[in-house]
């Protein structure tokens, strides 16, 4: 009998088996990462820049050069790369804890500044990796193991949308906020992806792709339900969409 | 062997900083060590600045300069801070417009200097500096005024080059208003 | 070539440009801000990089980022922004990119104050990052010696794979002394950096990865002992100080810097009443020269560590002293500028107590 390769894993992530949670989408969005690096012909030639958390091991996954970021600080990380290598694809790979909380100076500074790079923003609405505990982007009345009675507006204050605030920042090229809990969403999300770094290649300035993600281990549900959890209510108040494309000569500047 | 330890103080915009800088530049010209420190921070802004310079044939160990051989006062908060750290029978320049001489130290040589009225008779009083440059050099002997005229032109550059003549001529009425 | 006046802050900078330093990264912070002021000019004047980072956390990690990447990079910045710095220090040490980072200490502690001070010599040398990490670090006591270092300190650092720290206080930064820039030779230009994550995998057929994790802690450990051998060879081959009249010298000052230079006026006063005084002034604060303790003649009986901090140093001596010789101190804080006559009177104070024993 004859074969066929229909399919094959991307060279643009290395062998290594990923080392994120069953159900969770950090591998799926890595897959969409690495195929665009290697579409667009940056892979051979590109920086990224792994943050701490969940994502923290993804220099060992992303198949070029990789640097590895103190908590929250990947995008001044990614600015000196950058600065010193402008030629070059730089990407950062972040959490909703690094970026919007202890990194929140670093990725609206490097959106100011227009730094030429692409953050891939990963929103799950929890700490993952030091085991659930409430970050910026939890929703109100979500239980986690800091807010055990669920976030409450009083003291927590409400869920930060990185995506719209960046919007306001005349340094940002392309903003688009993603989903991947269907086939037709991740196709979506690759796009996305690659505008932000065709943007970056043609110095429009700073872009990010924020991903709608889940947690199923600390969220306490199966993947299946996880997923819906995440249509049903993380996309009503983080609406997915484009919130900056000045790729179109949408510009505020 | 020359060895002249001065301070220089007035208020912020008095040009002190300057002067002592000139000083230090020239020695440079020369040859000769030299340190020149600032006071820094916001004591400067509008309130008493002062610096010190060090010229020496040798080297230089500390750069403060705790006990001056010159003490230079643009004003009288300058003298009533400094006054008392003039070494014995070291010199001391006033600008006699600002300072009250009538009850200085004896036991020091006195210079005063009406520099603002030379600077205003010159055209502008922001040369009053210059005048107690040229004051000071005349009183100690330290450098030839085309020294100074050499400094003028090489920190009085591009825009600035407009300055040098007024500035020229301050620094010889000091010398004058000593020599006189 | 001839001298030229310059000012502390600006020749340290200028220094940087002529040691081969591609990108600046800093931070507004008395007093070194003539560094970034210069920089700012005269990088982009040279086709280099001039970022000011939006705190001194980003700035270290955007040196982070450019040296991880093969670039010779700077970054400076006063003692409360050094403590800012610390653990982007640490991550440098860690994953062992190189860096230059040029420190103008001022009085602390918290916001202290802004005048020259020394009292962060712990920071510097036993830094404020955490892990087993050392921090190659020198303290100039003139601008000439200053300059001399900092570009001697790009190939430094490219070599140990390490920071390399320059240590000065305000005194220094906000000073003019005429500078010869030619004096040091030219230490040439970065040499290769195969490891550097530059954005060449395609090229190179491999990933590179700079990186300070790592989970297992055996691998860690190994890792610990490869940056030590590191740092044995730092003690080994890095120790630097100067000696002033030792060869008869019964009392023998500690001091570096600033402190140093006030120290060689006392040491003069003294000599000419007799007094058989000397130096050792520490150049590298780390290592710190303890080959200086090993080499004194005889007649020393007391070693005087005379530092702008209350101690911090003296803790050295005393450890390299090792019950040897009588111990004494002297030291003013908070940025007060001590006078050569106040060591001058404490030796005397000494001297009056060995008569009275």
């Amino acid at each position: 009998m004859k074969t066929e390769t229909v399919y094959k894993p991307t060279h643009g992530l290395t062998d290594r088996d990923l080392s994120y949670c069953p159900g969770c989408t950090h591998g799926i969005i890595h897959k969409l990462v690495g195929e665009v690096l290697v579409e667009k012909g940056l892979l051979d030639e590109a920086v990224g820049v792994a943050s701490v958390g969940c994502s923290v091991l993804s220099y060992e996954f992303f198949n070029c050069d990789m640097h590895q970021a103190a908590h929250g600080r990947a995008p001044a990380v990614a600015t000196g790369i950058k600065r010193v290598r402008p030629e070059h694809a730089v990407f950062t790979y972040q959490g909703d804890g690094d970026l919007a909380s202890i990194g929140l100076s670093e990725v609206v500074h490097a959106a100011h500044r227009g730094e030429n790079i692409t953050v891939i923003f990963v929103n799950n609405a929890i700490y993952g990796m030091t085991g659930g505990q409430m970050a910026p982007t939890t929703l109100i009345d979500q239980k986690t193991t800091t807010s055990p009675l669920g976030r409450k507006k009083e003291g927590a204050g409400e869920p930060i949308r990185i995506s719209e605030m960046l919007a306001t920042i005349p340094g940002a090229a392309y903003l688009e906020r993603v989903s991947v809990h269907d086939p037709k969403h991740i196709r979506k999300a690759k796009k996305a992806i690659e505008k932000a770094f065709d943007a970056q290649m043609n110095k429009q300035g700073f872009t990010l792709v924020e991903f709608i993600s889940t947690c199923p281990i600390n969220w306490g549900m199966n993947p299946k339900d996880s997923i819906d959890w995440s249509v049903e209510h993380m996309i009503p108040y983080y609406p997915l969409g484009v919130f900056k494309d000045k790729t179109k000569g949408d510009s505020d500047d | 062997m020359i060895d002249e330890r001065v301070i220089v103080a007035g208020f912020g915009g008095q040009g002190v900083m300057l002067m002592g800088q000139i000083l230090s530049y020239a020695a440079t010209q020369e040859d000769l060590n030299t340190a020149w420190i600032p006071s820094y921070g916001p004591e400067t802004r509008g309130g008493t600045a002062n610096c010190s310079v060090v010229i020496s044939k040798a080297r230089i160990n500390s750069p403060v300069v705790s006990e001056p051989d010159t003490l230079i006062v643009l004003n009288q908060p300058s003298l009533d801070k400094f006054e008392k750290k003039l070494k014995k029978g070291g010199k001391l320049l006033v600008n006699k417009a600002l300072v009250d001489t009538e009850k200085i130290r004896d036991d020091v040589e006195l210079y005063a200097v009406d520099c603002n009225k030379i600077a205003l008779d010159i055209g502008n009083l922001k040369v009053a500096n210059m005048v107690m440059l040229g004051a000071y050099i005349a009183m100690t002997d330290m450098f030839e005024k085309e020294a100074i005229f050499a400094v003028f032109d090489q920190i009085f550059t591009g825009a600035k080059s407009k300055l040098i003549d007024m500035n020229k001529q301050a620094l010889e009425a000091g010398i004058k208003a000593i020599e006189a | 070539m001839a001298k030229v006046l310059m000012k502390g802050n600006e020749a340290m900078a200028l220094a940087a440009i002529k040691g081969g330093c591609d990108a600046f990264f800093g931070y507004p912070i008395t007093p070194q801000n003539e560094i970034p002021e210069y920089l700012s000019y005269h990088m982009e004047k040279n086709d280099r990089v001039f970022v000011q980072a939006e705190s001194e956390v980003a700035a270290i990690n955007m040196v982070y980022g450019a040296g991880g990447a093969g670039a010779r990079v700077l970054t400076s910045s006063s003692s409360p922004g050094i403590a800012l710095k610390q653990e982007g220090i640490s991550y440098l040490a860690g994953s062992e990119v190189p860096c230059v980072i040029i420190n103008v200490m001022r009085g602390g502690p918290g916001l202290g104050g802004i005048q020259p001070a020394q009292s962060d010599y712990n920071q510097i040398t036993r830094g404020g990052g955490n892990g087993d990490y050392r921090v190659l670090s020198f303290a100039p006591e003139n601008l000439q010696e200053a300059v001399n270092i900092i570009k001697e300190s790009f190939s430094l650092a490219d070599y140990y794979r390490n920071p390399v720290m320059i240590a000065v206080d305000g005194l220094l930064g906000q000073m003019m002394e005429p500078i010869d820039l030619d004096e040091a030779p030219d230490f040439g230009p970065a040499k290769e950096k195969p490891w550097a994550a530059d954005g060449s995998s395609g090229k190179r057929g491999s990933r590179n990865k700079i990186v300070s994790l790592h989970l297992d802690p055996y691998k860690l450990e190994e890792h610990n002992l490869n940056l030590k051998k590191k740092y044995d060879e730092m003690v080994d081959k890095e120790q630097r100080y100067e000696t002033v009249e030792i060869d008869d010298a019964e009392i023998v000052f500690v001091a570096y810097g600033s402190m140093a230079r006030i120290a060689r006026s006392a040491v003069d006063t003294l000599r000419k009443e007799g007094v058989k005084v000397g130096m050792i002034r520490p150049i590298s604060l780390w290592p710190f020269p303890q080959n200086a303790f090993e080499k004194l003649p005889k007649s020393v009986h007391t070693l005087l560590t005379l530092e702008m901090s209350l101690g911090q140093m003296h803790q050295d001596v005393r450890i390299v002293n090792n019950g040897r010789y009588k111990l004494d101190f002297y030291g003013r804080t908070g940025g007060v500028v001590p006078e050569p006559e106040e060591i001058v009177e404490r030796v005397h104070k000494l001297l009056n107590k060995e008569d009275q024993s």
